[in-house]
């Protein structure tokens, strides 16, 4: 029954279905520049939006004077705190438990802080205003460093009682925020006084930005003849945003209706709730006119949600063999002015604890402690699932380490390490259990595709020849194995202000077979609309090409949280197989009714139901959709439609192996990439060319991060990287050539075993680039360089161990 | 990245180019390609209240290459430079170090008269000048005049160009020897961490002549004429080379920011003038 004939291949090829590198539907109108984004929403009577920002990092607001921004023809309205006080909205609760403020309230926190926010009739006028808007301050001490933090007498939280507990329990200090522990403390303290080898190092992943092209804004429009808002905006959860609008603006739910239109990359950046949200919405109300807000490069570099600013004091033990016998880490979380990480609640350091990486080990404990300074908040995953970039770095920084301290090879070290693959499913140290894995395939695949021998030995030779005075390039290997966890995630643990973080689909048939699926998540870039139409094609035997998919209407689609963490082909990919077994089972019922056979008598092949042992005998899906709508058939509801909510059993974990061969000047810090090899296992592969796509993307963030992106602030609080001058955004000139390879380990427990991959490369790429500068400089003795590596730090490692002679 | 209100003019001629000049002193400034200035305007680091468009001025465009000489017209571009057969036959180094700035979109409109007269040391048409040792003709209310390249610029943006002159042209006698521009930038469309403009001749074995300019390692360009003199009289041997870097040293400034601290722009300005030295040498 189940051969592959040319007939039944045919059938199957036809569908376009998983495995296939369908062409993306939504390049048609994004290569023609007819993408629809929120800055091409123009409504009659817009009005527009502006901030005046706080130009100190902290001040006390001694007074704000309107009257010359409100003297300007054209200006409708100047807000600030006093008068979105009587609604109770200057301040704002964040994801994370704390809250906000929308506009200064009293005092400052961050350089680019929202002080007042001006409504014009015309966005040159508005900024026009933004500059006569008098603001006096009185300067502060600044903390930009949160180690001094914890020590100041400096109080950045006046607003909090330092004696009570915060969201995630008890506050040591007026800028402390949360202490966060997994594992055994006592048990790991042992392991360490007993160990033969411990390596130990300060790991810092800086701050840096997702940056997404399109800056984030939003379009408010109230009716009030009706009631209703509508709120267009650059969300990457639109569901969760209606929720939260509803809850802090007191208008109930079915009275709001939020879209996210196409989004011009999202990347964590667009996950949380911005003050130009609230004040657009509140203009809105206050004006009846539909107000637009939309932040410029700056600003979103400098006052939308950052990512990392995580410095990991690591600890690692081993015996004289090289096995690990033990994992510490204690990590001060820089949060910035207020606590504004995107995170699941129970989980204020997200995923950190999945820091035991792709390795055995039998004894870990890590602390997390959340700190106030005087930056912009944020703390979102960029590319990445709630800190699990930062724990692959944690943990691939730290088995380099230790393979110094051993001498020996670190992929080998590796490889002794790995979880093995009758270990799974694996129960981690610090709490999670491993799906699915086969990581020596993948890494001695890796290693042998890379020639990793060879390379060893060019790169012992080209020491030699460097201290020789024949050359002034080091070769650099840089190795990573990463395990990602993803698809957050199971309700019983995983939910953001209270709501559970399942996703869902809506299925409905067309009479003539074609169909619309919706979606709780919304694309930005991930190919959505071709993607999950591929899983329903196999899934339901229609053609892809006559499926629809829609995301992002809160009043059509059904609620979901969002696109984030790779969480949309784990939990709403899911939903889509599970909403297509529904179709699927009412499809069977009615082939049997048509067939004049049992239920239990037809089987689904392909695109249609056969009756067994006679597979000339069968019903089209598309003949049983006609009949599901226009026949009347006995004891079965007319019609084809389903819906799924997905609550995930556990999270997924895609892995991979990456391995980047790296060329460093050591007198310019110049770095050249000479090779990049990337297996990534994703489980079952949807569309082999987007996971291509995104795994391209993917390692040119990480390399932007590892070489050169970062937001950096002075003493006095100034963000020194706020455009793209200075923040590093790679261009094609800078990207290197990338070598893709796979191995399949399907999910056990998702529908079609299907992991995720969108964050991979970055989880995976950081520590492979950044991997590789130290691995040019180990021969001369470096240990640990953070990131940044641009040139100057390149030339600093160089220059510190005494290579400019 | 809304710029503040202004005045658009677009005058068909030089005259009506100072005039405008004249009325609206300080207030007014000249726009070639507007690479720099519009970036400038939209951060509001820069309002112009009146800004003078020469896009339709006449006799600001075109290369010419006539007995030996070679000028520039202020509206020609960077892309118009990277193209022009004759400029790669007379004097290369002008391409080579074209390729280097900025993009090619932006290479499209950002002009040489522009880059010139912005006086941002982070552009690297005036330390190329420098060492070209190049001309530029002012034109303003009493007539035309010429100022060296060498003794231009004053400080970061401020030049020798009077507020009511316009820089119509660029002139220079045909280099000869070898040539390299080398220059050390973050990525595509950056300023220079730092960049050597060098020009050598070679009598037999000996170097006859030579010319080194730096850019972006002070608030001007820097020609340094004691690096340049260096060379002269030796075989461009490491000795010469480490001469002329340790004499460049000594006139270069730089200051901290993104790109590094001022040691490493110390260090990265001797690579790329060693760099550049050996390149012209070879092709001397």
């Amino acid at each position: 029954m189940n051969d592959m004939t040319p007939e039944r291949e045919e059938r199957v090829a036809g569908l376009k279905g998983l495995g296939c590198s369908r062409k993306r539907v939504e390049d048609a109108r994004f290569t023609q520049g007819k993408g629809n984004y929120v800055d091409d929403l123009k409504l009659p009577g817009m009005l527009h939006g502006d901030f005046v920002r706080s130009p100190y990092a902290h001040a006390r607001v001694k007074s704000i004077n309107t009257e010359a921004a409100m003297a300007l023809d054209g200006v409708v309205a100047v807000l600030t705190a006093a008068d979105l006080a009587p609604l109770g909205l200057h301040w704002m609760p964040t994801l994370a438990g704390d809250k906000q403020m929308v506009l200064a309230d009293g005092k400052v926190l961050f350089q680019g802080q929202e002080v007042a926010y001006v409504i014009a009739r015309d966005r040159y006028v508005a900024a026009d205003a933004v500059e006569l808007v008098e603001v006096e301050y009185e300067e502060l001490p600044v903390l930009t460093d949160p180690f001094e933090a914890l020590k100041s007498d400096v109080v950045l939280r006046e607003d909090l009682d330092p004696a009570a507990p915060g969201a995630h329990g008890p506050r040591k200090h007026h800028n402390h925020i949360f202490t966060w522990e997994a594992g055994d403390k006592t048990a790991t303290e042992q392991v360490f006084a007993e160990a033969d080898v411990v390596a130990e190092e300060m790991i810092y992943y800086h701050r840096t930005h997702p940056c997404p092209l399109e800056t984030c804004g939003c379009v408010a429009s109230m009716d009030k003849v009706n009631g209703k808002l509508t709120l267009w905006g650059t969300f990457q959860a639109p569901h969760a945003i209606r929720t939260v609008v509803s809850l802090i603006s007191g208008i109930e739910e079915h009275n709001i209706r939020v879209i996210s239109p196409d989004i011009g990359g999202g990347f964590g950046n667009k996950v949380g709730a911005y003050a130009g949200y609230v004040c657009s919405v509140v203009a809105s109300i206050v004006t009846g006119q539909p107000v637009k807000w939309v932040e410029d490069r700056m600003e979103n570099l400098m006052t939308t949600a950052f990512a990392r600013d995580y410095w990991m004091q690591g600890k690692i033990a081993a015996t004289k063999e090289g096995k690990i016998t033990g994992l510490w880490c204690h990590t001060t979380a820089d949060h910035g002015g207020f606590d504004a990480c995107a995170d699941p609640t129970k989980f204020p350091a997200g995923f950190m604890n999945i820091c035991t990486g792709s390795y055995d080990i039998p004894t870990a404990y890590l602390a997390v402690d959340g700190v106030y300074t005087n930056k912009a908040p944020g703390g979102v995953a960029y590319r990445c699932s709630f800190r699990v970039t930062e724990a692959a770095y944690f943990i691939e920084r730290m088995i380099e380490v230790l393979a110094i301290e051993l001498k020996m090879d670190a992929a080998e070290l590796r490889r002794i390490n790995f979880i093995r693959k009758d270990q799974f499913p694996y129960q981690s140290a610090l709490g999670w259990e491993y799906d699915s894995g086969d990581y020596h395939t993948a890494w001695d695949k890796a290693l042998t595709a890379v020639g990793y021998d060879a390379l060893r030995k060019e790169q012992a030779e080209r020491v030699e020849a460097f201290k020789r005075g024949e050359t002034r390039k080091l070769l650099g290997i840089g190795l990573t194995h990463f395990t990602e966890i993803v698809g957050a995630g199971p309700v019983k643990n995983c939910d953001i202000l209270g709501l559970g973080m399942f996703d869902s689909c809506e299925i409905r048939i067309h009479p003539t077979g074609s169909a619309i699926a919706r979606l709780g998540t919304i694309s930005q870039g991930q190919g959505h609309a071709t993607t999950f139409a591929q899983i329903l094609a196999s899934e339901i035997g229609i053609p892809a090409d006559s499926i629809t998919i829609e995301e992002g209407d809160t009043d059509t689609a059904p609620y979901g949280l969002g696109t984030y963490g790779s969480r949309s082909t784990p939990v709403a990919g899911a939903a889509s197989a599970m909403a297509g077994r529904k179709i699927r089972a009412k499809a069977q019922m009615i082939a049997a009714y048509l067939l004049e056979v049992h239920d239990d008598d037809v089987e689904f092949d392909v695109d249609r139901f056969v009756v067994k042992g006679a597979p000339e005998r069968f019903k089209t899906m598309k003949e049983i959709a006609f009949a599901a709508y226009n026949q009347a058939i006995p004891g079965i509801e007319p019609g084809l439609e389903a819906v799924s909510y997905y609550d995930p059993p556990n999270m997924t974990y895609p892995f991979g192996a990456y391995i980047c061969v790296m060329e460093i000047d050591v007198d310019t810090g110049e770095h050249q990439i000479r090779q990049f090899y990337a297996l990534d296992d994703c489980g079952t592969r949807i569309n082999p060319m987007i996971i291509e796509g995104q795994v391209h993307g993917g390692l040119t963030e990480a390399l932007a991060i590892a070489m050169g992106q970062e937001i950096a602030y002075d003493d006095m609080g100034n963000c020194k990287t706020g455009t793209l001058m200075d923040f590093f955004l790679p261009t094609a000139w800078e990207t290197p050539h990338y070598t893709t390879d796979h191995t399949v380990t399907p999910s056990p427990h998702h529908p079609i075993g299907a992991k995720g991959v969108g964050e991979s490369p970055n989880v995976g790429g950081v520590p492979a680039f950044s991997n590789a500068v130290h691995d040019a400089f180990r021969a001369f003795g470096l240990r640990q360089s953070h990131m940044p590596h641009d040139h100057w730090r390149i030339w600093k490692i160089a220059d510190d161990l005494g290579l400019h002679g | 990245m809304i710029p503040a209100a202004f005045d658009y003019y677009r005058p068909k001629d030089m005259g009506g180019v100072i005039a405008l000049l004249q009325e609206h002193g300080d207030d007014a400034r000249v726009m070639a390609g507007g690479h720099s200035l519009i970036p400038m305007m939209k951060l509001r680091m820069a309002e112009i209240a009146h800004l003078i468009d020469l896009q339709d001025v006449a006799g600001l465009d075109g290369i010419t290459v006539e007995g030996g000489r070679i000028t520039l017209g202020a509206m020609v571009t960077q892309h118009q430079i990277i193209d022009s057969a004759a400029l790669l036959a007379a004097a290369p180094i002008l391409r080579e170090a074209a390729l280097q700035i900025a993009d090619p979109q932006v290479r499209y409109m950002g002009t040489v008269g522009g880059n010139v007269a912005n006086g941002d040391p982070g552009n690297d048409m005036p330390g190329l000048m420098q060492c070209l040792d190049a001309t530029f003709t002012l034109v303003g209310p009493d007539g035309s005049r010429e100022v060296a390249a060498r003794s231009f610029y004053h400080a970061a943006y401020m030049t020798d160009r009077d507020d009511s002159e316009v820089l119509t042209s660029v002139s220079f006698a045909a280099p000869r020897g070898g040539y390299a521009y080398e220059k050390q930038k973050r990525k595509i469309g950056d300023y220079a961490t730092a960049a050597a403009a060098v020009q050598i001749e070679k009598n037999g074995d000996v170097c006859a002549s030579a010319s080194i300019a730096m850019t972006n390692l002070s608030d001007t360009p820097v020609w340094s004429k004691a690096a340049s003199a260096a060379l002269v009289g030796t075989t461009v041997d490491d000795a010469a080379i480490a001469a002329a870097v340790a004499a460049m040293q000594a006139d270069i400034e730089p200051v901290e920011d993104n790109r590094g601290p001022a040691a490493f722009k110390r260090h990265a300005a001797a690579t790329v003038l060693t760099r550049a030295i050996r390149r012209a040498w070879d092709r001397a």
